[in-house]
C-alpha cells in the first residue's frame, strides 16, 4: 500500500513543481471554448439546439481530462529516458503496486486539471443544471482519468522512443478526442461514423459528463458507468502485464 | 565459503551479437568481488541479468539460491543496486528521492529518516536536500545516487562503476563506507570499476571479463603474480591488452552505418 501511496505522491509533486506546464495547458481548453463555443454558437443556435457553450463545455472538460491522463501515462517514457524506470524497476515491490499508483496518481492529476476547467467553463459563462450534479460530474472524471491514465501506462511500456510518441498523438489519441462526440451531438450521424463513436470509450465519459451536467444523454448513464467501468479494468490489466515485461 | 551468486554458463545475445558468452563465476556469501573489464565488456549486461532487469539467452543464474527469472520479486528483496547511469528523478528533491526508495524497499519509516540524514551528510547532500535535483551538479547527482543505493541494507549490493566522475574525496567516503558495511552487516558486494587502485583496495577476489567472457578469476595478488606485473593495472592491461574498445560498434556496426551513409546520400 506505501508503495502505492508514494508513486501517487510522486506524480502529484512532479505536476505542482510544473506551475508553467499547468498555465500552459489551460490554453487549449480556453481556445476551444471559445473559438467554439461562441464561434459555432449562432449556428447551433439557429439549428434550434440551444447553447452551444452548454453543449461543448462538457466536452471540453473530457478532453483536458483525456489528454492530461494519457500523458502522464506516457511520461513512462520520460523515466525510461531520464533513467528513473530502472529504479522502480528493481525494487521488490509487485508490477501491479507500481502501475496502480502511478495510475492513480496520473489521473488524480487529470482530475485537478479538469477541475480547473471546469472553473474555466463557469468563467465563459458555462452553467450546469444545478450545483448537486457536480460530485456525479466529477465521478465520471474520475472514471475517464483512471482509464485513459491506464491506457497511457499501457503504451508507455511498449514504447521506445518520441517518434513513437508522436504517432500515438496523431493516430490514437487525437481521433479519440474528435470521434467522442465531444464537439457534436452523437444523434442522425451517418452510420459508420456513429459505429465509430460508438466504439470510443471516451464517448460514454463525455455522455456522462453531459448527462451529469447538463441533462442531456445519448446512452444513458447506467450503461456510461458499466462501459467506463469494464474498459478501464481490461487497460488496467493490459497496462500492468506490458509493464511487467519491460526489459531494460 | 557458501556462494550467494551462483552464474553458469551464461549467456545473452541481442540479435546476433553476444554481449556475454558463456561466463561461469561464483561469489561468496560476505565477499566482495570485482568485476572488471574494457568498455563493451559485458559487466553491466551480466549485472543486468543477475538483477532482473534482462532475461539470460541461456545458462542458469542464482541469487541466494533464487533463480531471477522465475523468482523475481524474492530476488528484488535481496539486492540494492547503484547504476552506471542515472536513475534519479530529477523533479524530486534529494530528500524525496531517498524517501521514495525507502518506502519501495519498506525501510521501516525511523529508520529511514536516520539513514537519510546520515547518509546524506555522508557524502555532503544534508545542506542540499530540499533542493530539486536537476539543480545539482554531476557530482552531487552521483552522490546521492549513492546514498541512495545504500539506504537499505540488502544482503548483496551492486556497483556498477558507482565512482565514475567523482574526485578522489567521495570515492574515499565511499569505498570505506561499502568496506565498513561489508565487515559490520556482513553485506555481499558485486562492484565494476575502471579504477584499478578502487578494486586493489577493497575486492577480495576480482574476476577480469573481455569480449563477453571471462579471462580469469583471482584476487589481486594472484592476478600480479599469474602475469609477473607490479601493479593491478598491469595485470589487466596485459590479460585484456591495450587496444581502445568501442562500447557498441563492431565490424558489421561500422558497415551498417557506411550502408546508411550512402542510402541518405541518394
Amino acid at each position: 500500500m506505501s508503495a502505492i501511496y508514494i508513486l501517487w505522491l510522486r506524480e502529484l509533486r512532479r505536476y505542482t513543481r510544473s506551475r508553467a506546464q499547468i498555465v500552459a495547458s489551460l490554453g487549449q481548453p480556453l481556445l476551444y471554448l471559445i473559438a467554439l463555443g461562441f464561434g459555432l454558437g449562432p449556428v447551433f443556435q439557429s439549428a434550434g439546439r440551444g447553447s452551444y457553450l452548454q453543449f461543448v463545455a462538457p466536452g471540453v472538460i473530457a478532453m483536458t481530462v483525456l489528454f492530461t491522463s494519457v500523458f502522464s501515462g506516457i511520461a513512462l517514457l520520460w523515466d525510461r529516458q531520464f533513467g528513473f524506470l530502472k529504479e522502480t524497476l528493481v525494487a521488490p515491490v509487485s508490477r501491479m503496486q507500481i502501475v496502480i499508483g502511478r495510475t492513480l496518481g496520473g489521473a488524480t492529476v487529470a482530475m485537478i486539471q479538469g477541475l480547473l476547467v471546469v472553473i474555466v467553463c463557469l468563467i465563459a459563462g458555462f452553467r450546469p443544471v444545478n450545483a448537486a450534479v457536480i460530485p456525479v460530474a466529477i465521478g465520471f472524471m474520475a472514471l475517464i482519468a483512471i482509464l485513459f491514465a491506464a491506457l497511457g501506462t499501457a503504451i508507455g511500456s511498449v514504447l521506445q522512443d518520441m517518434q513513437g510518441f508522436q504517432l500515438i498523438m496523431n493516430f490514437l489519441v487525437m481521433p479519440i478526442f474528435f470521434l467522442s462526440g465531444a464537439l457534436f451531438p452523437l444523434d442522425n450521424l451517418p452510420k459508420v461514423l456513429s459505429a465509430v463513436t460508438a466504439v470510443d470509450p471516451l464517448s460514454y465519459g463525455v455522455d456522462g459528463l453531459r448527462t451529469a451536467l447538463i441533462g442531456m444523454s445519448h446512452f444513458g448513464v447506467a450503461l456510461d458507468v458499466v462501459i467506463l467501468c469494464c474498459i478501464a479494468t481490461v487497460f488496467l490489466g493490459i497496462g500492468s502485464y506490458l509493464f511487467s515485461k519491460i526489459q531494460l | 565459503m557458501a556462494a550467494i551468486i551462483r552464474v553458469e554458463n551464461l549467456t545473452k545475445k541481442f540479435g546476433d551479437l553476444a554481449a556475454v558468452k558463456d561466463v561461469s563465476f561464483e561469489v561468496g556469501k560476505g565477499e566482495i568481488f570485482a568485476f572488471l573489464g574494457p568498455n563493451g565488456a559485458g559487466k553491466t549486461t551480466t549485472i543486468k541479468m543477475l538483477t532482473t532487469l534482462l532475461a539470460p539467452t541461456s545458462g542458469r543464474l542464482e541469487l541466494d539460491g533464487l533463480d531471477p527469472r522465475t523468482h523475481m520479486h524474492e530476488v528484488r528483496k535481496r539486492f540494492g543496486i547503484v547504476f552506471q547511469d542515472p536513475s534519479l528523478d530529477q523533479e524530486l528533491t534529494a530528500y524525496e528521492n531517498m524517501e521514495l526508495h525507502g518506502v519501495l524497499y519498506h525501510v521501516p519509516r525511523a529508520l529511514r529518516i536516520e539513514r537519510t540524514e546520515s547518509l546524506l551528510r555522508l557524502f555532503e547532500l544534508w545542506e542540499r536536500r530540499n533542493d530539486r535535483v536537476k539543480m545539482f551538479s554531476g557530482g552531487m547527482k552521483r552522490r546521492l545516487e549513492i546514498a541512495r543505493g545504500l539506504l537499505h541494507t540488502p544482503k548483496i549490493l551492486f556497483l556498477d562503476e558507482p565512482t565514475l566522475g567523482l574526485d578522489p574525496q567521495t570515492r574515499n567516503q565511499l569505498w570505506t563506507h561499502v568496506k565498513h558495511l561489508n565487515e559490520t552487516e556482513g553485506t555481499t558486494v558485486f562492484l565494476t570499476t575502471h579504477y584499478m587502485d578502487e578494486a586493489d583496495r577493497v575486492a577480495h577476489r576480482i574476476a577480469v571479463i573481455d569480449h563477453g567472457t571471462i579471462v580469469t578469476i583471482g584476487s589481486s595478488r594472484e592476478l600480479k603474480e599469474s602475469t609477473g606485473s607490479d601493479s593491478l593495472e598491469e595485470a589487466f592491461l596485459s590479460l585484456t591488452g591495450t587496444t581502445i574498445r568501442d562500447e557498441t560498434a563492431n565490424s558489421t556496426d561500422q558497415l551498417r552505418q557506411v550502408a546508411r551513409l550512402w542510402s541518405g546520400r541518394r
